[in-house]
């Protein structure tokens, strides 16, 4: 299979639980076992929208039993024929192989995937800024050949476009340092936040220059960090930056000197 | 059946809750990074060839890059 493989450098492989548990989005072939009015396979392709039921194939790396898992969007593309190519845009975890099969038991004729390539992968796309083996081999060489930067910026993106799409918490220059120690933020060290937060949301923390600086899960709603005045908004799950990043601007209770 | 929105087209509005500048002498615009922190904190939207495991591909790129530590974000199946 092809397409969108986001691939993370160093310690921002901290940041790839992020992408698994990110959206999909597919384009699939699939292919009839028998001849089948297209209208119908149109219908029975859009009843797989919403909320499926789904029980993981017998090859996979989860546990077999049944749940549900929200597919976005299902667009058929062509059909022609028993060959049917569609677009699916999906939760984390959605198997398509087995939507294929499922499909073809609910026409009755049996269907299977024939080929699949992977569109999106969380914020991830297959035209913005995505490349090939050959362009990575390429736009390094060059860089070692000239030590331009630019060739290494062409490929390498920064990790925060992999937290493009999660709701993020911007906070001021002097809790940053603190977070990088894995303090919790407190509401005074908000500047700005996304709407719809709401208290368990993983979020995002960022300086002001759109650094990220952790992972972290909101202990209250957007409207309510907004009316804070103390006490802690976000619980911090794994430190991106590294600590000295920022100035320390906060002292520890023990080393008062 | 009702349509779910796809996670991709929620539009968040940013909330402003007090004013605070940023001070240059510190930290880096993401697409300002100087090396070697760009890679360190880099990310490759990879369009996987067909054939090599997922897996593979990471080890490939962490060779080429010269790199200890590369992960791909999800399997796509070979």
């Amino acid at each position: 299979m092809t397409g969108v493989l986001p691939v993370a450098l160093e310690d921002a492989t901290k940041t790839i639980q992020v992408l698994l548990e990110a959206g999909k989005e597919y384009v699939c072939l699939m292919k009839l076992h028998s001849d089948v009015p297209e209208d119908r396979v149109r219908e029975v392709l859009a009843e797989f929208q919403g909320k499926i039921y789904q029980r993981p194939p017998a090859r996979a790396s989860v546990k077999r039993r049944v749940r549900i898992r929200k597919v976005y969007y299902l667009d058929v593309l062509e059909i022609e024929g028993r060959n049917v190519l569609f677009r699916i845009g999906c939760q984390a975890g959605t198997y398509i192989r087995k939507i294929c099969h499922d499909v073809g038991e609910v026409l009755g004729c049996g269907a299977h995937m024939q080929e699949l390539r992977r569109t999106r992968s969380g914020p991830f796309t297959e035209d913005e800024k995505s490349v090939t083996l050959h362009d990575v081999v390429y736009l390094h060489s060059k860089w070692q050949e000239t030590g331009e930067l630019e060739y290494l910026r062409r490929f390498i993106l920064p990790m925060e476009k992999t937290l493009e799409i999660t709701p993020k918490i911007y906070v001021r220059d002097s809790a940053v340092d603190a977070l990088c120690h894995g303090a919790h933020l407190t509401a005074p060290g908000v500047v700005s936040l996304e709407a719809g937060i709401t208290n368990g949301s993983t979020v995002a923390l960022f300086t002001l220059k759109g650094e990220a600086i952790s992972l972290a899960t909101a202990t209250a709603s957007t409207k309510e960090i907004l009316e804070m005045n103390h006490g802690i908004v976000a619980r911090n799950n794994r430190v991106l930056m590294p600590r000295g990043t920022y100035p320390r601007m906060w002292r520890s209770k023990t080393s008062s000197a | 059946m009702p349509r779910i929105p796809a996670p991709w087209t929620v539009k968040r509005k940013i909330l402003v809750k007090s004013e605070s500048e940023t001070d240059p002498s510190f930290g880096y615009k993401p697409e300002e990074r100087p090396y070697p922190d760009l890679v360190r904190f880099g990310v490759i939207n990879l369009d996987k060839p067909p054939g090599p495991s997922s897996h593979e591909v990471a080890a490939w790129v962490r060779r080429i890059l010269g790199v200890k530590h590369a992960g791909h974000g999800g399997t796509l199946e070979a």
